[in-house]
């Protein structure tokens, strides 16, 4: 069996049943999924006239190179930065294939940057006015210390 | 356990066979893709940015914190194992086959238990993986977790506000989690309800799988249930999504068990001892009748019938009859026929130390 990938080329010595086994486990899904990914993007490319234009041009990363048109091809980005270079066309896609597009979990700590105090700062406020609602003022009050609280923190 | 060990021996951490629910469920997974701040992802990048990311990884890996939790972790450039070598890390699980294809710049770094393996210069820059037996989703969760937030005390992990930990592929992007767990479905198969099962599964963002075979057919009965979502929802939603999921699918596959037992129990009886009698007695053996006989042998134990047996032993059997293995253990390459031969030998040997009665 040998593959060809990147211009790398890699040898595995089985027979064809083998071959045949080995090519089988968890090969497929992924494969297919990324290229359904490239197919949608290409979908979002075509789709919106205003975009059309831009296919003689293609968009580039400025920093890594990475173009929309390699990204229809190979259904994966360049680098962290695409995904600001390519947002418009992605966006249909993350919804399409995740339902909601934007990010609700964990949040690196050295990479974060106040994410998380922001975050915690939008729940609070959302409790606060649930408290108001109910008329707990004396909660409403300490709540409201604890946002002023991590507001300071953020500067 | 060295990495020659690790190529040597069949058994693994994740085959013992305990845990919660371990008569349907073999193995929990819980995988977190990530990458370095600023650097192209591994498809796209330069041979220096991969040594730098090899070079990082490493060192984060090899933090006394770190190593306090899952014990001596070994680093291992791919480029040093042999093709045959790569493969059986791929039939212990231990890494992707997409990750044993392409050794330029690629390492593994595995823990003694190999229950965490860090994939470097996968599709991602880090693939860190744990791996338990059973069900074991939410324990095995806050252990990816846990070691996550341990490499990142030096590295730079690449993180937007909006769309989370970024990732060469928009279907992990978010939170990188993929969750996953291996079953063992005898029942659901034998009484045909596994196609409507695995059509309800795909309308919840989950997708199944049979986890050895072709298409729809699954060698083995062995099936795996992973999310397809990544982003939108909070880590611990996926891991209890997919956790209520499979509780359900557990309780389904004992009820047709019984159901079978009840009604048909000389048919599975003599289905289980003549498992049994092939293995050790044939002289030649596929792969997909091992996996036949492995799983109805499981299913023995699983109803209690096979005493002298365990889940570790036919975990291991599975391991152990893979090609990969095979062609480490003769030397050389074989025909198939000489595998089907080899195969059945090392069958017999190691079922011939058990007492089924």
């Amino acid at each position: 069996m040998t593959k060809i990938i990147n211009g790398n080329k890699t040898e595995t010595n089985l027979c064809e049943v083998c071959a045949q086994e080995e090519n089988s486990i968890g090969m497929g899904p992924n494969w297919m999924l990324q290229n359904i990914v490239a197919e949608l993007f290409n979908q979002s490319i075509s789709g919106s006239p205003q975009v059309q234009v831009t296919r003689s041009k293609p968009i580039q990363c400025e920093q890594c190179g990475f173009t929309d048109v390699n990204f229809s091809q190979v259904g994966k980005l360049g680098c962290p930065k695409c995904y600001e270079v390519f947002e418009q066309k992605l966006d249909p896609v993350l919804r399409r294939v995740h339902g909601f597009p934007t990010h609700t979990g964990k949040i690196p700590q050295r990479t974060g940057g106040s994410i998380g105090l922001r975050r915690q700062i939008e729940e609070l406020r959302q409790e606060l006015q649930k408290a108001v609602t109910r008329e707990e003022y004396e909660k409403a009050a300490e709540i409201r210390d604890k946002i002023r609280g991590l507001e300071n923190q953020l500067g | 356990m060295s990495i020659k060990d690790t190529v040597n021996d069949a058994r693994s951490k994740w085959m013992e066979g305990t845990g919660a629910d371990n008569d349907v469920v073999i193995s929990s997974r819980i995988r977190l893709a990530r990458n370095l701040k600023g650097i192209p992802f591994p498809h796209f990048m330069s041979d220096a940015d991969a040594a730098n990311v090899i070079h990082a990884v490493r060192i984060a890996a090899e933090n006394t914190e770190l190593v306090k939790q899952v014990g001596a972790v070994e680093f291992t450039d791919l480029a040093e194992l042999s093709s045959t070598e790569r493969q059986i890390l791929v039939e212990k699980h231990l890494i992707s086959p997409h990750h044993a294809e392409n050794i330029k710049s690629r390492a593994v770094i595995l823990a003694p238990d190999e229950s965490v393996s860090i994939m470097i210069n996968e599709e991602d820059h880090l693939r860190i993986q744990c791996l338990q037996p059973g069900l074991e989703l939410e324990e095995t969760w806050k252990q990816a977790d846990k070691i996550d937030d341990l490499l990142e005390l030096t590295l730079d992990y690449s993180f937007s506000e909006k769309r989370g930990y970024l990732t060469a592929c928009p279907t992990n992007v978010g939170t990188g989690l993929r969750a996953s767990v291996m079953l063992h479905l005898p029942g659901l198969v034998v009484s045909k309800q596994i196609g409507q099962i695995v059509g309800a599964i795909s309308q919840l963002g989950l997708a199944v799988r049979g986890y050895y075979g072709e298409g729809t057919e699954a060698y083995g009965n062995l099936f795996q249930i992973s999310n397809q979502v990544t982003l939108g929802q909070i880590e611990s939603e996926i891991v209890e999504n997919l956790l209520s999921v499979t509780n359900q699918i557990v309780n389904q596959e004992r009820s047709s068990r019984e159901i079978i037992f009840r009604d048909n129990r000389q048919l599975l009886e003599d289905r289980i001892y003549r498992a049994i009698g092939t293995m050790r007695y044939a002289r030649m053996i596929t792969s997909q009748e091992a996996l036949k006989n492995i799983s109805d042998m499981r299913l023995g134990i699983e109803l209690g019938l096979l005493k002298g047996l365990t889940f570790e032993k036919i975990n291991e059997l599975i391991i152990l009859t893979r090609p990969a293995f095979l062609i480490k253990k003769a030397g050389q390459e074989m025909e198939a026929g000489e595998r089907d031969v080899l195969r059945a030998n090392i069958i017999r040997e190691k079922l011939s130390e058990i007492k089924f009665d």
